[in-house]
């Protein structure tokens, strides 16, 4: 197995470090957190992780969808240009694989994602972009490390309160995913 | 679950302010919050985290992220929870020594996944697992430091809104 350790678009596969619940021997409030039904029964490595804990599970993710997939405010590709932002700083190479991706899907283009994974929290992007990314890079810090000005830049491009509130939660929301996700197993090359 | 909301509480969000109304449209996801705020603070099953030690973490954490009114909210959950004596005041940096193997290996990485995540790796898990952890518990404490990291950054997003519009 190959770790990745460098930002790609590539889909690499998550490999734990913790041993998953086996679904056999799950509980049913651990089957109920990982929402298996008898129609589903495919489950990541990374959700029979999180089943250790099924009460958090449970809460967590209705609450990532919610804010990812939600319909109105923020667009679907600035959520996930947030997603990155966060994963970017706290270096999550799955989770900036798999939303980087999605980005690139929802805006047809490549070039955004491209030279925030060249020049990583650094990157110069066109203007609309930037605002959202600085915004996501800087809330990401510990602590975090938004100021006034950063509203007032997201402002100028055009973003309402609602979109506003969206952008804090999708960056929010993978300062937790992150915190899993690159903390509890690691991305590795996945077979061709 | 309870009615409050203590990320919009925290975050001094008055009732019918212009950030309150917008947040009514989010009302779904301060409340599943909440409800995370629950299972992850004062579970049903706290495995090996008891309430007091997931509070006095949560206030640790809250710290580092320079949050103190959140801190504050924590040590008074960890009063709340008749915490062991040595809990009773905020786990300081630099104190780490002080607290026995297994809590020293908690909060050491507590310390980790809050101040500098992108350098934790296999080993650290490993290091959890020598001190005795079990993996239900590894997993608890990931969720517990990656919340209270979510929930502070909500927070610090919804002042900064706030003091724009009010």
């Amino acid at each position: 197995m190959k770790t990745v350790h460098e930002f790609t678009t590539e889909l690499p596969r998550w490999s734990p470090y913790i041993t998953p619940v086996k679904l056999s021997e799950a509980t049913p409030e651990q089957l109920d957190a990982m929402k298996v039904t008898p129609s589903n029964k495919s489950v990541s490595d990374y959700v029979l992780v999180l089943a250790h804990d099924p009460e958090s599970l449970a809460q967590r993710s209705p609450l990532f969808n919610a804010i990812m997939y939600g319909n109105d405010g923020l667009s679907r590709a600035e959520r996930e240009l947030g997603a990155v932002g966060a994963s970017v700083v706290n270096r999550c190479v799955y989770c900036a694989a798999v939303h980087a991706s999605r980005y690139n899907q929802l805006t047809k283009q490549t070039d955004v994602v491209e030279r925030i994974f060249q020049n990583g929290a650094n990157a110069k992007l066109e203007k609309h972009e930037q605002a959202i990314f600085d915004f996501a890079v800087k809330l990401s810090q510990t602590p975090p490390a938004i100021t006034a000005d950063d509203i007032v830049n997201l402002r100028a491009i055009g973003l309402s309160e609602l979109e506003i509130v969206d952008l804090v939660l999708s960056t929010a929301i993978f300062g937790w995913a992150n915190r899993l996700m690159h903390t509890l197993g690691e991305p590795v090359k996945a077979a061709s | 679950m309870s009615n409050v909301n203590i990320i919009e509480e925290l975050a001094g969000v008055r009732l019918g302010s212009p950030l309150a109304q917008t947040l009514l449209a989010r009302v779904d996801i301060m409340k599943l919050s909440q409800a995370s705020y629950d299972a992850i603070i004062r579970p049903r099953e706290p495995g090996g985290l008891s309430h007091a030690e997931r509070s006095a973490l949560a206030a640790r954490m809250a710290r580092q992220n320079a949050d103190e009114t959140l801190a504050e909210h924590y040590m008074g959950k960890l009063q709340e929870a008749c915490a062991d004596p040595k809990l009773n005041e905020p786990i300081l940096p630099g104190e780490v020594a002080n607290y026995g193997k297994r809590l020293n290996a908690i909060v050491r990485h507590m310390d980790l996944l809050t101040r500098e995540p992108k350098e934790a790796t296999r080993a650290d898990i490993t290091a959890l697992k020598d001190a005795g952890i079990s993996e239900p518990d590894i997993v608890r404490l990931s969720e517990l430091a990656a919340f209270v990291n979510y929930q502070v950054r909500v927070i610090a997003g919804l002042k900064m809104l706030k003091g724009m519009l009010g």
